[in-house]
């Protein structure tokens, strides 16, 4: 079973389109995929008509007093599951520093899972955090949504210098753009420039498009209810590249 | 990942009541789903001796237009799925796409390759049910099978309600709601009887076990007849399997079919016209050492993984070459025994053999000797009480004979024994309490597991030994695969030595009290 994370210290930048997307078409490609939607705003949960509530809260889950496979949901679609997102997931961070393990919770609530299923797609709120720092430690493959800004290369460094002082196995990072507005040169130009230059910088990208801020609306992936998009293009074309990275 | 499915059938002929259907649910659910049928090819894969029926499990492939997928079903309806890239049956549990549901098939089939048993083709619509998040909280299939041509039976109508995770009450509602539909009903056998029913055939209607129900008071000679003819069934049913190559166990069950006869006619041949017993060891022998070759080298390279496994100094690609070789004989002697199955000796023995069976048991039924007062020869009853004793007794001498000095041949000829008694005891199963018997063939399994690995690992060190010596006189191996092969051998010295310390402490034990108890029970007449 691989794990991959969506994660970014900043919100908004698309970590949970590309979860939902890249999940769903990683199912279709055949991977018994499960999706965590660890963000307490339980967006990605919402786009798959999901409701948002875990028995016995994140508190269940992270105690173990009730395993992640019953709260898993079946979405809409074959081979795609759905751990759904609970608001009580914003006191996360305070119920694995209690734990035992507390940087490496989530990694052993997933291990029991490893037979179920290929993927795990994990779906993690912004911030630094212990949840994230869980996630950090979790996923095999860390995918990041870049805003072709030059701040937004200063905090994939950050990532990439903090995974590099883990101890143990570290998480390949791999950073992609997201929301890149071609009619900005500065996207343009970074968006062009960077994958060329930095292995860790995928060369698909995301574009901002209507047809992606529509899955809220349409509560499903885009390749779902638009698969000739280019925005399901260039999920796809994601997918092509992280799927070689995680699968080989 | 696994869900949960429950089945319903349409009592009523002809297509599918959809609409009324839909109505039904409608009340409760928003029904989505294709109102066009599609058009699919149902095939139901089992292993030849149905293990996973008997296991209860269904292992269907499902192809249409898009991709085909396999669906494994258990008996309470949980499903896991797979995608298939090829549908090219038989097809051994390898050869499955990796993922739980070869796991789990490959768990039950073992060796054996998993075969088509019965095909239909389906009209399939899905309906899915929706919560008010318009969320798909349960599927329904309704799938109206047919036979292919030219067959071309229907089949009563099917309805599967499958659970989404998460939302097993949805599914459990569905159900309530198709039970209160006229005509649906909850169904009575799995789709995959319906189809057999329909084809005319029936499932596990082929094992490898002795199935012949016997009275105690069964004429003896008729008996004998039943318990041969059983075998000649087995070992015909399992001729194709063994020219086509589909798997070992064909071959296997084949040779222990020509076993069991030979057995039975050494021990209970006397019952039959004496010419009988005469002129058939000799066809039977024949065919046993034709199929020994075949056997010999399915065994080394079935064997070989594990033995590679343990491997300390070599690699297990040094085998590399040894199970090249192994593949290129085994290949020659398949041809060979294809051509002693096709003969023109084959077909007359077996053809023959059928006819001089059915004689006895024909004479036996329009005479009715026993019926009329009259005995003549012993009854099934006795003759199995006294052929076991026999058996038995010569088994308990041969191995108090054995001691720490004793030659390997003697542990050999124990071997031969035990499995005559075996199969004396198999013969008469229906005539033994269930518990005494399965008892009884528990202590003798588990000394005949000791003989077995003895003599086995005797047999597969001095055919390594003499593979090494043709492998080299044909510099067909590296000096590295000589030396592996080496390895083996000593492999297997050690299994023979361990099994020989082993011998005492398991003959002991068949032959202690409660073992001794239990066979002087077993014949001491009927036992039930």
């Amino acid at each position: 079973m691989k794990v991959i994370a969506t994660y970014n210290i900043k919100g908004g930048v698309g970590k949970t389109t590309a979860a939902v997307n890249l999940s769903y078409l990683a199912a279709q490609d055949g991977l018994r995929t499960l999706l965590w939607d660890l963000d307490p705003q339980a967006a990605a949960t919402y786009m798959f008509r999901v409701r948002a509530r875990v028995k016995g809260g994140g508190q269940a889950l992270i105690r173990g007093t009730r395993g992640l496979d019953e709260a898993i949901k079946g979405t809409d679609f074959d081979r795609l599951d759905l751990l759904p997102g609970d608001f009580t997931y914003r006191n996360m961070d305070l119920l694995l520093d209690g734990a035992k393990h507390r940087v490496r919770r989530l990694s052993r609530l997933l291990s029991p899972l490893a037979g179920d299923y290929d993927l795990v797609v994990l779906d993690c709120p912004p911030g630094i955090s212990l949840v994230s720092e869980n996630v950090l430690h979790a996923a095999g493959l860390i995918l990041v949504p870049l805003i072709p800004t030059t701040l937004s290369l200063r905090t994939l460094d950050q990532l990439t210098d903090f995974v590099a002082s883990f101890d143990g196995p570290r998480p390949e990072v791999l950073a992609f753009f997201s929301m890149v507005d071609r009619r900005k040169r500065l996207h343009r130009e970074i968006a062009e420039r960077l994958p060329t230059q930095r292995a860790d910088v995928a060369a698909a990208a995301v574009p901002a498009l209507a047809v992606i801020e529509r899955m809220a609306v349409e509560r499903a992936p885009v390749p779902a209810y638009a698969p000739r998009s280019q925005a399901a293009r260039s999920y796809e074309d994601l997918w092509a590249e992280v799927g070689k990275r995680v699968l080989g | 990942m696994e869900v949960r499915s429950h089945e319903f059938e349409i009592a009523d002929p002809g297509p599918p009541p959809l609409g009324r259907i839909r109505d039904e649910l409608a009340v409760a659910f928003t029904v989505a789903g294709d109102r066009r049928a599609k058009r699919v090819r149902r095939i139901w894969l089992d292993t030849f001796d149905w293990r996973l029926y008997r296991a209860g499990l269904t292992l269907q492939y499902v192809g249409g237009s898009g991709p085909g997928e396999l669906v494994l079903t258990g008996g309470g309806g949980q499903q896991l799925t797979a995608r298939a890239r090829q549908a090219r049956w038989p097809c051994l549990p390898g050869g499955l796409p990796p993922g739980p549901l070869r796991d789990r098939v490959a768990a039950v089939a073992g060796l054996r390759a998993l075969l088509p048993r019965v095909s239909v083709v389906s009209q399939v619509s899905e309906l899915r049910l929706l919560n008010e998040d318009e969320k798909t909280v349960a599927r329904i299939t309704v799938d109206a099978m047919t036979l292919p041509a030219p067959q071309g039976a229907a089949i009563a109508a099917r309805l599967a309600v499958a659970e989404v995770r998460g939302y097993p009450a949805a599914a459990r509602r569905v159900g309530h709601i198709l039970t209160g539909t006229g005509g649906v009903v909850p169904s009575r056998q799995t789709a995959l009887d319906a189809a057999l029913s329909a084809a005319g055939q029936r499932g596990a209607d082929y094992t490898g076990k002795v199935v012949v129900p016997l009275l105690p008071a069964t004429p003896g000679a008729e008996a004998v007849s039943a318990i041969l003819l059983q075998q000649l069934d087995a070992l015909e049913a399992n001729v194709d399997g063994v020219l086509h190559h589909i798997d070992t166990e064909f071959l296997h069950d084949l040779r222990i079919a020509v076993r069991r006869t030979r057995t039975a006619l050494k021990l209970l041949g006397h019952v039959l016209p004496g010419e009988l017993t005469l002129r058939f060891a000799s066809e039977f022998r024949w065919l046993g050492d034709t199929t020994t070759p075949l056997r010999d080298l399915d065994v080394q390279l079935l064997s070989l993984p594990s033995m590679a496994a343990q491997l300390v100094a070599a690699s297990a690609d040094d085998l590399q070459p040894l199970a090249a070789y192994l593949t290129r004989r085994r290949a020659a002697e398949r041809r060979k025994l294809s051509r002693a199955l096709r003969s023109a000796r084959f077909d007359a023995m077996v053809g023959d053999w059928r006819k001089a069976l059915l004689v006895p048991r024909a004479a036996g039924h329009a005479s009715g000797p026993r019926a009329a007062g009259q005995p003549s020869g012993p009854r099934a009853a006795e003759l199995s009480a006294d052929r076991t004793r026999r058996a038995h007794t010569r088994v308990l001498r041969l191995g108090s004979a054995i001691t720490a000095s004793s030659p390997a041949e003697s542990l050999h000829t124990l071997r031969k024994r035990c499995k005559e008694l075996r199969y004396v005891l198999e013969f008469f199963t229906s005539l033994h309490d269930p518990q005494l018997y399965a008892a009884a063939l528990a202590d003798l399994k588990r000394l005949q597991d000791c003989l077995g690995e003895f003599q086995d690992s005797e047999v597969q060190s001095a055919e390594i030994q003499s593979l090494a010596a043709a492998m080299l006189a044909r510099q067909a191996a590296p000096a590295s695969t000589l030396l592996a092969m080496g390895e083996l051998a000593a492999q297997l010295g050690t299994r023979q030595r361990a099994a020989r310390a082993d011998f005492a402490d398991r003959f002991a034990q068949f032959a202690g009290g409660a073992g001794r108890h239990r066979m002087a029970a077993l014949t001491a007449g009927d036992s039930r």
